[in-house]
């Protein structure tokens, strides 16, 4: 293994990781919790066994009481590049970091949060899968893992307005709030502007997009590349205090509300001027502050899948389903649902990675049972624009005509328009 | 000096010693690597989340033990089993008075071989899950069987022990619990300790973020 991989693999070793590698029993109980295990029964594919290099690292140059191991020939042998490349597929196609094993160990063991760290090593040794080369060459070009230009962005606001009748105000200083895009809804769910441009004139809310930071995808976090996702936070940073908002929404995605709200300082080694809000948040706070009265409500039988970073790791748990409660008149939950629900398949870079389309449909056959276990399920409200891509494209593979809705597309258009409208407001 | 005095004696002095240093090092180390502060505004308490994390994960959550129960009914009646065995077994707190002085309630006989039937049974259900089960044998190494197999000879030594009444027997149990206290802390055998640490770390990131996991 090159000096630089090692170099990085055991610099992400903190107390927490060493706790983590130190604590693990070779139970298996992880790959019960994990879609890709579950969908293929291949053990290759159980959770802690993963993190084979990272562990034989360890041992060799960072664990305790290794010189003595040592001179007994105990030590582990030196992790070459040749199983980096073999690791690639079970670092990166086979894993969402979604968190659900940590659920279900008996030590507790963050095992996603060990992959994304692990992944800095692959990363600075360039052994990517080629869809996430892709990505960050278009990143680096133009800021967005799609290639979303300034200019494309402009042009589809310009097309929401015009085909919707809104304003979706751009770049405005002193705007109390500066919403943030995913290249996805930009180009595959646009009227999630739209949305957002009714529910926050219903609010009475000052809002802007940066045509300096409309990206919220973070593809340094999901690729394990520190310094990439320290620029791509920076941007986003820089344009908010610029721009002199208060707060800067997170949208419906998940691992960019991890990135910039719980990475994000921590990346750029300071605490923000603003405060990172949640979508799902802020639509609860304008709820509970009577400022989005709901009207009526959508009467088709619907679900709710929890994206694994906003929800098991990233705290949103009763937010979107207050608001659910308001929008549906025939809400119903799937089998573990909430904090051990299961993941979509196609998360942590896994859906922008063409060779992994395979398994990540395998493992959505795990999503596809929840969904079959409710019986008469008409849409599934899936609250994160990857999640919702992974879903459009599985339910077409398993042949399900249940439809895919954004949440915030949901709450405005259950809202009550006006006063007279409203139940409660 | 009879083997079995040597055995109670300096070698068990020196296994213990080994035990002992040997664990503090080993945590000592993992925690010396320290971690950065958290810049990030927290939701909730990193202290309680450490807290909550230790206990929550000793409850297995209802939709994983549907798939993991074996696990779970052997796993805890090995650990209990075993720790009853070892705190209220009438010659280990008779050991431990030898020593320090200290000594409590005993189990009568029948619960002694209760505890060690259910420290047995959930000792080898394990064991054979992890030469067996797919999953296991694709993670389980050297150590996690030299472990088991120690842990077992440990515990079967003890019940040929019980009697007390021949000292040959009583000198095998005490040379395989020098032999066990020597290779725990280089072993796997030390989560007994560095599950607080790992669960903790867990609790604390998720309490900060006001989830419990």
């Amino acid at each position: 293994m090159s000096d630089t991989a090692l170099t990085t693999l055991l610099d992400q070793v903190d107390a927490d990781i060493a706790a983590y590698l130190e604590s693990c029993v070779h139970c298996g109980l992880c790959a019960e919790a994990c879609h890709f295990h579950l969908a293929t029964g291949d053990p290759k594919y159980t959770p802690t066994y993963k993190l084979t290099p990272l562990v034989r690292a360890y041992k060799r140059h960072k664990a305790p009481l290794r010189a003595i191991k040592g001179m007994l020939g105990l030590l582990p042998p030196e992790v070459t590049e040749d199983e980096l490349r073999e690791w690639e597929d079970l670092v990166y196609d086979s894993c969402t970091m979604c968190g659900r094993c940590t659920l279900v160990c008996p030590m507790g063991i963050d095992i996603a949060g060990t992959i994304r760290k692990m992944r800095e090593a692959w990363a600075a040794t360039d052994i990517l899968p080629d869809g996430l080369k892709e990505a960050r060459r278009h990143v680096e070009e133009t800021g967005s893992p799609m290639g979303v230009t300034a200019k494309a962005l402009l042009a589809q606001i310009a097309h929401q307005e015009k085909e919707a009748g809104v304003t979706i105000p751009v770049d405005v200083e002193g705007a109390e709030y500066m919403a943030l895009l995913s290249s996805m809804e930009i180009m595959g769910y646009p009227e999630v502007m739209v949305a957002y441009a009714r529910i926050f004139s219903r609010a009475g809310i000052s809002w802007t997009i940066s045509t300096e930071a409309y990206e919220a995808t973070n593809i340094g976090v999901q690729i394990g590349s520190g310094p990439l996702a320290r620029k791509l936070v920076q941007k986003i940073v820089d344009a908010a205090e610029k721009l002199g908002v208060k707060h800067v929404i997170s949208p419906e995605c998940g691992h960019a509300y991890g990135a910039l709200r719980w990475a994000g300082p921590n990346l750029i080694g300071r605490p923000y001027s603003f405060e990172v809000v949640h979508i799902i948040e802020l639509l609860d706070r304008l709820r509970s502050q009577r400022r989005l009265p709901p009207g009526k409500a959508d009467g088709r039988r619907i679900t709710l899948h929890d994206p694994c970073q906003i929800v098991r790791r990233g705290g949103l748990l009763r937010e979107p389903r207050r608001l659910l409660s308001d929008s549906c008149a025939d809400f119903v939950e799937m089998k573990g649902a909430g904090i051990t629900n299961l993941c979509c398949g196609g998360g942590g870079g896994v859906s922008a990675n063409p060779r992994a389309r395979t398994l990540q449909t395998a493992a959505f056959g795990e999503k596809m049972k929840q969904l079959d276990e409710i019986g008469g399920v008409e849409a599934v409200v899936v609250p994160c624009a990857n999640c919702r891509g992974v879903f459009e494209d599985s339910l077409f593979e398993y042949d399900s005509d249940i439809e895919v809705i954004g949440l915030s597309e949901l709450v405005a258009e259950t809202m009550a328009r006006d006063a007279a409208d409203g139940k409660g407001g | 000096m009879s083997i079995l005095q040597f055995l109670e004696g300096p070698m068990f002095y020196v296994a213990f010693a080994i035990f002992a240093l040997g664990a503090v090092w080993r945590v000592a180390g993992i925690v010396r690597l320290g971690r950065k502060a958290d810049l990030a505004p927290p939701k909730g308490s990193a202290v309680a989340g450490w807290f909550k994390g230790n206990l929550r994960h000793f409850v297995p959550r209802g939709i994983f033990a549907e798939r993991a129960w074996m696990h779970l009914v052997a796993g805890y009646g090995f650990h209990l089993g075993l720790f009853v065995l070892f705190f209220f077994g009438a010659p280990h707190v008779a050991f431990i008075e030898r020593f320090t002085g200290l000594s409590w309630t005993t189990l009568p006989r029948w619960g002694f071989i209760i505890a060690a039937e259910f420290a047995f049974a959930g000792l080898i259900v394990l064991w054979v899950r992890r030469i067996s089960d797919p999953v296991m044998r694709q993670i389980s190494d050297r150590d996690d069987h030299a472990g088991s197999w120690l842990t077992f000879l440990v515990m079967l030594s003890g019940i040929m022990a019980m009697e007390q009444a021949h000292d040959s027997l009583r000198a095998i149990h005490m040379g395989l619990v020098n032999i066990w206290l020597i290779y725990f802390p280089f072993s796997r055998l030390m989560h007994a300790f560095t599950f607080a640490l790992a669960r903790g770390a867990t609790g604390a990131s998720y309490g900060r973020k006001g989830m419990i996991p």
